[in-house]
């Protein structure tokens, strides 16, 4: 099915732009095939958009996106269902459907995808959910689950039709040192043993680095560095130094456009 | 004065918009209504059971109290003329041609339509719709199409629940707390009541579940994924479906009188 690239997706002169505020102005990424590919980069500057875009939940307004070879703005929508059943997403928030229980949402898409026997659903869904840890919590509701169980569970499910491409929307928020730690390994293990291609957005510098084999840095629309984790800490930009150590000084800025603090306290302006 | 016109001419071209997204929504849910019937019957089933059973104590309550007010009026201006027998034929014509249908589906709106839009609306708020398009699962089938068929196959059987409960009042009042002649009361109603009657009713009920499940599905669907946007979705459906029930009663009265 795929076009024997080393890339698996491929974006170019991609815009798009939310009202009037543009978000991306000519971005070319690249996320090769089998690699696990970190997205880095201040907050609003498009992380989750992007994602968005690279699974067609969006469209952009220019440019082209390739996933294998195939231009997806170009599917109709069966294909497009086709194109995702190869997709695994884990949102921001879980997304888990709050009238099913944890089993029922990680079995949902081999009931809605397959014929398989609920003794083999059963089967399935059990590893899954032992591999995040979750086994005895398969009969809860996911209103009984904290934010980072949800988020376990929601990862069981994003693997449980074994995709080609998994994508992680902030994997590693609310996560306690322990499941943090085990998730990384899960997610880099996965990886490898599967020769699955993940895509991680995430402001985690420490577990990103821990984990990516190249990472991208976003900023102001475009890719403003790439590399492995190590070439990022390294580098001599200044905007790549701010933001991988942590620095409040630096071309990001840290306020909001605002007018003058002085101004503004006194009363003086509008 | 230019730009008032534009202004019109802007909200004209919306509302042509939104009316169009509206019909194809129809659409789009007629297309897989089939599908579901045969396929995930179960999935219908039990939201039928949402809309229509969980409305049942509300739908009986209300039927009671309007069908004895029903009789309470009908007796009071029939006695002037000494017509205190047809208490019960007033009553049930009120109730199976006009009163059952259009007061089941503002209540329906208000109890199933507004728990319909929430839900929805809630779901795609915490991106349960977007996780199903990610897991290439149609939202508008699996999530949309029983929550529309559910609410469409509850309604009439609710409109007819609140008709023979409302009747049921009318008796309380007219045979119980007036002393009318039950035997009168009834062969009245018997003999009045025609299966004209009756059928407008169910094709009002109908036409009214579909018109209260699909604004408030749509309504669900298409809110702004925030707590104030589910709220102000969650009015709407109810503020929509009155208006629209009763135009579409005015409307199926003067065809059908």
């Amino acid at each position: 099915m795929g076009d024997g690239s080393d890339n698996l997706i491929e974006i170019r002169n991609l815009k798009y732009s939310r009202g009037a505020r543009p978000i991306f102005d000519g971005l070319d990424l690249n996320i090769r095939r089998g690699e696990v590919t970190a997205i880095m980069g201040p907050s609003g500057t498009g992380k989750t958009t992007l994602l968005r875009l690279i699974t067609r939940q969006l469209i952009p307004q220019q440019g082209t996106i390739l996933v294998d070879g195939i231009d997806i703005s170009t599917l109709n929508t069966s294909h497009l269902y086709q194109l995702r059943r190869r997709f695994g997403m884990l949102f921001q928030n879980g997304a888990l459907l709050t009238d099913l229980s944890v089993f029922e949402n990680v079995a949902f898409p081999l009931r809605e995808h397959t014929n398989l026997s609920d003794r083999l659903i059963r089967h399935i869904v059990l590893t899954k959910l032992h591999a995040v840890g979750l086994r005895g919590a398969a009969g809860l509701m996911p209103a009984e689950l904290s934010g980072g169980m949800a988020r376990r569970v929601a990862l069981a499910r994003a693997m449980v039709m074994d995709p080609d491409i998994l994508i992680y929307d902030e994997p590693f928020v609310g996560l306690d040192p322990i499941s943090m730690g085990v998730i990384v390994r899960l997610v880099r293990r996965m990886n490898d043993a599967l020769g699955i291609t993940s895509i991680i957005v995430s402001h985690d510098v420490q577990e990103v680095a821990t984990v990516a084999d190249c990472s991208y840095l976003l900023s102001d629309g475009q890719v403003a560095a790439s590399g492995s984790p190590d070439e990022l800490s390294t580098a001599t930009s200044v905007l790549v130094r701010q933001f991988m150590h942590g620095m409040a000084d630096g071309p990001v800025a840290f306020h909001y456009d605002a007018p003058s603090y002085e101004e503004q306290l006194l009363g003086r302006d509008s | 004065m230019h730009r008032t016109a534009q202004d019109i001419y802007d909200s004209f071209v919306e509302f042509a918009r939104t009316f169009g997204a509206f019909q194809l929504f129809f659409l789009r849910l007629l297309r897989h209504s089939p599908s579901m019937l045969t396929s995930r019957f179960g999935v219908v089933v039990g939201q039928v059971y949402n809309a229509g059973a969980l409305s049942l104590v509300i739908v009986m309550v209300c039927g009671l109290f309007v069908g004895a007010v029903l009789a309470l009026q009908a007796y009071s201006n029939m006695s002037r003329f000494n017509a205190e027998d047809w208490t019960g034929v007033a009553a049930a014509l009120a109730l199976l041609k006009e009163l059952g249908p259009v007061m089941t589906a503002i209540l329906f709106a208000g109890r199933a339509g507004t728990a319909l839009t929430s839900e929805i609306g809630l779901m795609k708020a915490t991106d349960q719709l977007s996780a199903m398009e990610m897991m290439a699962v149609n939202p508008v089938r699996r999530v949309v199409v029983p929550r529309f068929l559910g609410g469409v196959i509850a309604m009439p059987l609710l409109a007819a629940v609140f008709s023979a409960v409302g009747l049921f009042g009318a008796h309380l009042v007219g045979v119980e707390l007036f002393q009318v002649d039950v035997g009168s009361f009834w062969q009245q109603i018997q003999l009045m009541v025609e299966p004209a009657d009756v059928r407008e009713g169910i094709y009002k009920s109908i036409v009214f579940g579909i018109a209260a499940s699909l604004i408030a599905v749509w309504e669900g669907y298409n809110t702004v994924p925030t707590a104030e946007g589910v709220g102000r979705a969650t009015t709407r459906t109810v503020v929509i479906t009155a208006i629209t029930v009763l135009v579409f009663d005015f409307m199926i009265t003067a065809v059908l009188i």
